[in-house]
């Protein structure tokens, strides 16, 4: 997939956060083959020495960094801190969140199309992270952002692609726009379905940072994310109503 | 033999009084020459519950936390043993079948057995797990008494920095914490902040554990009406101040705990750095001839009394050290990269 000029192999982005340990992190990072991370800041950590020992350890990683602006509420927020990520991380990439309530974490999308617009004027490449409403995909897409992240269910929940009907709508209506699904999803199966579905790629956290094998559920979604992108390129069959057998009653041997 | 040990914290000050009783000499510096808010086992917890941690830790860590309950109860009035509770807000019970999945040694309460273990908790929770092997100990009253009883036996802590160095006597154990990142490169610090509430209106025998799905987080009672709220965990190297944030998930912890705790005086807010090698597991390093223990993270009263002893071990009777213990025995060729002994 290529997003923003940029070409990967790996289709799974992975979170960075609630791990074990900066051990079981790394280990997961290579397991997952992800070439992407994302990585929140918090703005405490904002100044010079601060959460440096752990943000060294991810440069360690070799993997490209999406800085996320997890935790902004407002518009003035999320792009004050793109600005600080961009600063500290050194890339133009940015994960946008802006949350529009606090018990869901549900996308504020006019706040999102906002900050979106002023932080590609400033020259970040934004990641949307959004709904699966059409209307704001589109308004996104005109402020120029060139990927949009849909969620499949509220951040940290793991229940999955809530509203498959409307990622699939999405999907059809912007063939060409390089789409990662983000958030909700909390099991292999769940972004498996995502990649049939025709998403480039899944973001994960909590599913695999909170897994009691943290490792060895990173390899698990590696494989998944595999499965369904194998899956779709190979033209699945359409579902029907009629049952078929799958071994004709023509063409049977005689067995007299 | 003689030894000379680098600060007061928690690591030195249970490193001394095993070597002590082990029949070694013992030099104690430390900066400020007491235990202090200058160490981070001032701000701890004081909970010695190895099998709770074992939801996140490693399984060498609940082995050896496994001897901290005896070791401070033999030398340390005021150890309580009386268990740990684990809660969940009603429409969290998710957490607590996580929880109960990747732990051991416990054992389901339902709301009526919950009233009755804690009856501040009467009528709040359906469902808890009660670690019945578990403990606590007031962190500070602890250092206290290993203080003293150190100063019966001749050991008077002496305030001299790490530049004195040549000055030591005998074999050097650094027990610094954080401070030891001049040393040791993968050392990292991971921010925490507590704060100390009273109340009389709220009676707690044993730590309580909030499960939450965002903010989890421990009220442990520490008698006269005080409780000790911990703690969060931040990948941040700044132990400047503690925030607005911070404070506002504790409080928020304290009062979905019990609602009176809303009428509580804050008596103390506190935040410092925890010592933490990347794998989270604490160590004894060989380097240059000297040893340093460290990276006990977020288990100092947990795991220092099973360093001390493996320390003491590995001066006095190496040949009694077995493989489990091995693993947190490392060897360190050059400054910056300490690996583990037995990889």
């Amino acid at each position: 997939m290529r997003v923003y000029d940029v070409q990967l192999q790996s289709r799974l982005f992975l979170g960075t956060a609630q791990y074990p340990s900066p051990a079981v992190l790394r280990e997961a990072v290579k397991q997952s083959g992800s070439e992407v991370v994302t990585v929140s800041l918090r703005r405490e950590s904002a100044g010079k020495q601060l959460g440096q020992s752990f943000w060294s350890l991810i440069q360690k990683m070799n993997v490209r960094v999406l800085p996320n602006t997890a935790g902004c509420h407002s518009v003035g927020e999320a792009v004050t801190t793109a600005h600080m990520a961009r600063e500290i991380f050194q890339t133009d990439w940015i994960k946008l969140e802006v949350i529009g309530e606090s018990d869901t974490l549900c996308p504020d999308i006019f706040g999102l199309v906002e900050a979106a617009k002023i932080l590609t004027n400033d020259g970040f490449k934004v990641f949307p992270y959004t709904t699966e409403d059409l209307v704001v995909a589109d308004r996104l897409l005109s402020v120029g952002c060139e990927v949009l992240m849909p969620w499949g269910a509220p951040i940290g929940t793991g229940r999955g692609l809530n509203n498959p009907y409307g990622l699939r709508t999405l999907r059809a209506h912007f063939p060409d726009v390089p789409m990662i699904v983000d958030a909700g999803i909390g099991a292999p199966s769940h972004a498996c379905l995502a990649l049939e579905l025709g998403y480039d790629a899944v973001l994960i956290n909590t599913a695999v940072a909170s897994a009691g094998d943290p490792v060895a559920m990173a390899r698990a979604f590696a494989m998944a994310v595999e499965a369904g992108t194998k899956a779709y390129k190979a033209d699945p069959m359409e579902q029907r109503d009629m049952a078929v057998p799958s071994t004709p009653v023509l063409g049977k041997g005689d067995l007299l | 033999m003689h030894v000379t040990i680098l600060g007061a914290g928690v690591v030195g000050l249970t490193t001394a009084t095993e070597l002590v009783e082990r029949g070694c000499k013992v030099d104690l510096v430390d900066l400020a020459a007491q235990p202090g808010p200058h160490a981070c086992s001032w701000h701890a917890g004081g909970m010695l519950a190895p099998w709770c941690e074992g939801e996140i830790a490693e399984q060498p860590v609940v082995r050896l936390g496994c001897e901290a309950l005896d070791w401070w109860d033999q030398r340390v009035h005021g150890v309580v043993k009386q268990g740990t509770l684990v809660v969940a807000a009603n429409r969290d019970t998710a957490e607590l079948r996580r929880f109960s999945r990747r732990t051991e040694h416990h054992e389901l309460l339902d709301a009526q057995a919950i009233g009755m273990l804690e009856p501040a908790l009467d009528g709040r929770f359906h469902k808890a797990m009660h670690f019945p092997h578990e403990g606590h100990l007031d962190p500070r009253l602890a250092l206290h008494v290993l203080v003293q009883k150190l100063a019966e036996r001749g050991v008077n802590i002496r305030r001299a920095a790490r530049d004195a160095a040549p000055g030591f006597k005998g074999t050097i154990i650094d027990a610094r914490g954080f401070s030891a990142r001049d040393t040791l490169a993968d050392l990292r610090g991971v921010k925490g902040e507590m704060i100390v509430l009273r109340s009389d209106d709220i009676s707690l025998s044993r730590p309580v554990r909030l499960l939450h799905p965002r903010f989890p987080a421990y009220v442990v009672p520490r008698g006269d009406g005080l409780f000790m709220m911990g703690a969060t965990q931040v990948e941040s190297e700044d132990r400047s101040r503690i925030t607005a944030r911070g404070m506002c998930d504790l409080i928020n912890a304290a009062y979905s705990i019990n609602p009176a705790f809303a009428e509580a005086e804050i008596v103390e807010t506190g935040c410092d750095i925890r010592p933490a090698f990347p794998d989270n597991l604490p160590r004894i390093v060989r380097l240059d001839g000297r040893f340093f223990i460290n990276g006990l993270y977020r288990h100092g009263f947990l795991l220092a009394p099973g360093l001390a002893r493996l320390m003491a071990d590995f001066l006095l009777a190496p040949h009694t050290i077995n493989d489990a213990d091995r693993v947190f025995l490392t060897e360190a060729q050059h400054e910056n990269t300490p690996q583990r002994a037995n990889a």
